[in-house]
C-alpha cells in the first residue's frame, strides 16, 4: 500500500501546515510516511504545494507522478495537478475559488467549498483543515481524531493553542462533507 | 521514539548528538533549516554557533575549531560549497577531523534551488587543490542523514580525514519518521593529542599543510595516502535490494537511489526482474561489490540527477564487464519513477 | 640551525637575551626586514605576560610563513588572508587560550580584507599583529594594496599608478571606524624610541585578550629593504621618510 496525496494552492493558504499534519497524524498510527514541499524563492504569495506519501512499508520515492488524492485549493492548482491523478483518484477542489471546475479527468471530483466554511467558523485561514477532514474520510486509513492530536501537537509548536479550537472544527467540518 | 524531521533538521539534530560543538555557517537555500536548528539548539548544548562573514570564513574557522580539538562542522549548497573549497584542502592536508554538509542544487553557475547531484565530481574526486581525498556519505532517507552524520563525524576523527555528507535539496527539504540516534557521551569522543591546546608540559603542536621540502612533503602525503588505502579497505558502505535474480541492476544514490527503490518495487510487479544497487559511501566508492555485481548482472543502468558523474566510476568497476547505460536529468528536474521505468523497458525485458 | 652560543665575560650581566617563547630556530627574514624585530616583540610581550604555555599562533602566508618555527607555542597556518578566521575558530573553540594572528598586508589588508574587517566588528578576543611593508615580500616584490603612489614595484614597474591600481589602503583607520574592536594602533620599529613604543602597544594587544576586552590590533609600519632595492641600513630612513606620510602613527582607537 503506499497513496500520495498532493497538496496544492496558494502560498498563504496553509498548504504545507495541511500537509505536515497530515504526515504527523498517519506516522502516529504507525505508517511510513514522507511529506515534501516545494520550496522557493518566495516566502509568502506565489504558488505552493506539498506532496505526502503514506505507506506500510518504507517510502522510495517522496515524488508522486500519479497521486491518489489532489487537494486543490485554488484553479491553477487544479489545472496542474489535475490531469496527473490517478484513475480513479479524488480531486477535493475549494469550490468556494473555482465554480466552473475545467480539468475532468478519470478522476472524481469533489467540490468542497472550504473558504465559505472556514468563513462560517469565523476563521478563513481554517480552509486547509477542512480539506484535511476530507481527506482523512477519504483515506479511510485512521480516525480523525488522529489529526486533530497531529494538528494539537503543531500549533502547540507554533503557539498557537488559541486557534486549536476553531480548527478542530473545520477539521470535523470537512469529514462531515466527504 | 520517532519524530517528524526534515532532512536538514535531522542532520543538524544528528551534530549535536554526535558531540559537534562549534558550528559555522553562511545562509545558502536549499540548506537554510539546517542553520536555523544550529542556531536555536547548539548555544543551549553549550555549542558555539557563528554565523560567518562568508562561506570562506566560515570553512576557516571550522579549520580553527578543529585545530582546537573541538568536534566542528559547516553546511551550505553547492555554489558555497564551491567557496568552501579553499579551506576543505587545507583541512585534508593539516589532518583535520571535520565535517560538511553539501545539500546540493542545480548548477554550474547560480544555477537554481531545486535538488541536484551534480557535484559528485567535486566532493569525490578533490574540489579543491591538492592530492587529497574526503570522505564522502550519501544519505538517502532523513534516518540515513542523521545516522551517517553521526558516522562521519566518527570516522573523521578516527581517520583524521575530513568528510562530506552529500545529500540534496530534496532530502534536505523533505520530512520524514526518524529514530534519532542516542547522543554520544563526552567520553567517547577519541583525544587528540595533536591538538592547540597550548604547549605545555609538552613540546609545541603544529597543525599546518606546509612543508618546502618536496621530499618530506612526499613522506606526509605517503602517509596520508596509506590512511586513505586504509578508509579503502575498512569503510567501503553499499545496499543493494532485489539483486539476487536481477537482469537489471539500477545504480543509483542518495535522493535517486530512494527514487530508484520505488521503480524496483514497480518493476517487479510487472514482472521485470531489477534491482538496485546504491552506493552510501561515494568516496572510497564500492568498486569491488559493484564489479562482483557485474559478472551475473547483465546490465548496470546508472541513474543520476547530473550528465553522468558517478556513471565514471560504475564504468572503472564493472570494466567492460556488463552494459552500463545511463540515465539523468539535468538542470534540478528530478525523473519520476514512471520515467525512468520507461527507460529500464528499454534495456530489459520481462 | 641553531643559536651561535655567547660567552658572557666575567664582570658582565646579561641584560638583552633571547626570550623564553622563542625557539632556537633562526629567523629567516632578510637583512634589514623589520619582521625580525616585531616577532621578538610578540615573542617579548608572550614572556612578560607569563602566557606562553597557553598561547596558540595563527601563521599566515607570506614571509612570516615560518612563524611557527621561531615560537615554542602552538601554531595553526592558516590560508592566506584568512589567519583571523581561523583564530576565531580557536578562541571560539577554546576561550581560555590566548591565539594571536600575525599578517602582512597582503594577507590582512588585500585577500584578508573581509575576514579582518568582520573578526574585527565582532569584536572577537584575539590580538591581531599586522605588519605592513607596503610591498609583497616573499613573492618577489609586487604591488600591495599598501604600496605607495609612485611606488616601483615588479607589477607597477613605472610606479604605482593611482589612478588604475587605487591608493594605499589605511586598514587601521578603517578598522578604528567600527564599534568592535577595542584597540587599534599603529606603531614603527625605525629606532629604538619607537621600538619601545611597539613593544609597549604589542603588550597592550596581548593584555587586552587577558582581560577579555576584545579584538585588539597593531599595525607597524615596516620596511622590506630587499624588494625595495636598497641596502639594509636604509630601511629605517625609508619609514620614517616615506611611509609614514601615509601611515601617520599613533593609536586610532583606544577602548578603556
Amino acid at each position: 500500500m503506499e497513496i500520495g496525496v498532493i497538496f496544492a494552492g496558494f502560498g498563504g493558504q496553509g498548504i504545507l501546515l495541511a500537509g505536515k499534519v497530515l504526515a504527523q497524524a498517519a506516522m502516529e498510527r504507525g505508517f511510513e510516511v514522507t511529506w515534501l514541499p516545494s520550496y522557493g524563492p518566495e516566502m509568502r504569495g506565489g504558488t505552493a504545494n506539498c506532496t505526502v506519501v503514506i505507506a506500510d512499508e518504507p517510502v522510495g520515492s517522496p515524488i508522486v507522478d500519479r497521486p491518489q488524492i489532489l487537494v486543490a485549493m485554488n484553479g491553477p492548482s487544479l489545472e496542474r495537478f489535475g490531469p496527473r491523478v490517478a484513475p480513479g483518484g479524488m480531486i477535493i477542489l475549494n469550490s468556494s475559488l473555482v465554480k466552473e471546475p475545467s480539468v475532468q479527468g478519470n478522476a472524481r471530483l469533489l467540490p468542497i467549498p472550504l473558504n465559505d466554511i472556514a468563513q462560517e467558523l469565523g476563521e478563513v485561514r481554517a480552509a486547509n483543515m477542512v480539506a484535511l477532514g476530507a481527506v482523512v474520510k477519504v483515506l479511510g486509513l485512521f480516525p480523525l481524531e488522529a489529526a486533530a492530536e497531529a494538528l494539537a501537537k503543531e500549533l502547540g509548536a507554533r503557539g498557537r493553542e488559541k486557534l486549536l479550537e476553531v480548527n478542530r472544527q473545520a477539521l470535523w467540518r470537512g469529514f462531515a462533507l466527504a | 521514539m520517532k519524530v517528524l524531521l526534515r532532512g536538514n533538521e535531522a542532520m543538524a539534530e544528528a551534530a549535536i548528538r554526535a558531540g559537534c560543538r562549534c558550528y559555522f555557517c553562511y545562509p545558502i537555500t536549499p540548506q537554510g533549516e539546517l542553520v536555523e536548528y544550529m542556531a536555536r539548539h547548539l548555544p543551549r548544548h553549550g555549542g558555539v554557533f557563528l554565523q560567518a562573514e562568508s562561506e570562506v570564513a566560515a570553512i576557516n574557522m571550522v579549520y580553527g575549531a578543529a585545530a582546537a580539538g573541538v568536534r566542528t562542522m559547516t553546511s551550505s549548497s553547492s555554489p558555497g560549497i564551491s567557496l568552501k573549497m579553499e579551506g576543505i584542502s587545507y583541512l585534508a592536508g593539516a589532518r583535520l577531523p571535520a565535517v560538511i554538509v553539501n545539500v546540493m542544487r542545480a548548477g554550474p553557475g547560480l544555477g537554481n534551488i531545486a535538488p541536484a547531484q551534480g557535484d559528485y565530481f567535486q566532493a569525490t574526486k578533490g574540489g579543491g587543490h591538492g592530492d587529497y581525498r574526503l570522505i564522502v556519505l550519501a544519505p538517502s532517507t532523513v534516518q540515513e542523514a542523521a545516522e551517517l552524520v553521526m558516522l562521519a563525524f566518527d570516522l573523521s576523527d578516527r581517520y583524521r580525514v575530513p568528510a562530506m555528507i552529500l545529500a540534496d535539496g530534496m532530502l534536505g527539504q523533505m520530512m520524514e519518521p526518524v529514530e534519532l540516534p542516542e547522543p554520544i557521551p563526552p567520553g567517547r569522543i577519541p583525544p587528540k593529542p595533536w591538538a592547540l591546546t597550548g604547549a605545555k608540559d609538552r613540546a609545541p603542536n603544529v597543525v599546518s599543510s606546509f612543508d618546502l621540502d618536496p621530499y618530506r612533503f612526499r613522506e606526509i602525503l605517503r602517509a596520508l595516502w596509506a590512511v586513505y588505502r586504509e578508509i579503502e579497505r575498512n569503510e567501503v558502505r553499499w545496499e543493494e535490494y532485489a539483486t539476487e535474480d536481477a537482469e537489471l541492476v539500477l545504480v543509483a544514490y542518495g535522493t535517486m537511489g530512494r527514487i530508484c527503490r520505488t521503480v524496483v518495487r514497480r518493476a517487479r510487479k510487472e514482472g521485470l526482474r531489477v534491482g538496485l544497487f546504491r552506493p552510501i559511501s561515494l568516496w572510497p566508492f564500492p568498486y569491488a561489490p559493484l564489479r562482483r555485481l557485474a559478472e551475473r548482472v547483465p546490465v548496470l543502468l546508472t541513474v543520476e540527477l547530473s550528465a553522468g558523474q558517478m556513471w565514471e566510476d560504475v564504468r572503472l568497476a564493472v570494466e567492460g564487464r556488463a552494459k552500463t547505460p545511463f540515465y539523468g536529468e539535468l538542470g534540478g528536474v528530478v525523473p519520476t519513477p514512471e520515467e525512468i521505468l520507461s527507460e529500464v523497458k528499454k534495456h530489459v525485458r520481462g | 640551525m641553531s643559536v651561535v652560543e655567547t660567552k658572557v665575560p666575567a664582570g658582565f650581566v646579561p641584560v638583552y637575551t633571547r626570550p623564553k617563547s622563542l625557539s632556537d630556530k633562526r629567523f629567516t627574514y632578510c637583512p634589514g626586514c623589520h619582521h625580525g624585530i616585531i616577532t621578538r616583540l610578540v615573542a617579548e610581550a608572550i614572556d612578560e605576560l607569563g602566557i606562553q604555555e597557553r598561547t596558540v599562533g595563527v601563521a599566515p602566508v607570506g614571509c612570516a610563513v615560518f612563524l611557527y618555527e621561531f615560537f615554542r607555542c602552538d601554531f595553526a597556518q592558516a590560508a592566506h588572508g584568512r589567519a583571523c578566521a581561523v583564530a576565531t575558530g580557536i578562541k571560539r573553540a577554546n576561550p581560555d587560550l590566548i591565539v594571536f594572528t600575525y599578517q602582512g598586508d597582503g594577507d590582512l589588508a588585500a585577500i584578508g580584507t573581509a575576514e579582518t574587517i568582520h573578526a574585527a566588528n565582532r569584536g572577537e578576543n584575539i590580538t591581531v599583529i599586522f605588519v605592513n611593508n607596503q610591498i609583497y615580500g616573499m613573492t618577489g616584490g609586487e604591488m600591495a594594496p599598501t604600496t605607495l603612489p609612485g611606488m616601483r614595484t615588479v607589477t607597477t614597474p613605472e610606479g604605482r599608478d593611482v589612478r588604475t591600481t587605487g591608493y594605499p589602503l589605511r586598514i587601521s583607520e578603517m578598522l578604528a571606524q567600527l564599534d568592535g574592536p577595542t584597540y587599534i594602533t599603529r606603531q614603527a620599529v625605525f629606532d629604538v624610541r619607537h621600538v619601545q613604543m611597539a613593544r609597549k602597544a604589542i603588550l597592550k594587544a596581548f593584555r587586552n585578550q587577558l582581560e577579555g576586552k576584545g579584538f585588539s590590533l597593531v599595525e607597524v609600519v615596516a620596511a622590506c629593504p630587499t624588494n625595495l632595492r636598497i641596502p639594509p641600513a636604509e630601511g629605517n630612513r625609508w619609514v620614517k621618510e616615506q611611509a609614514l606620510k601615509y601611515f601617520p602613527l599613533g593609536d586610532l582607537k583606544v577602548r578603556d
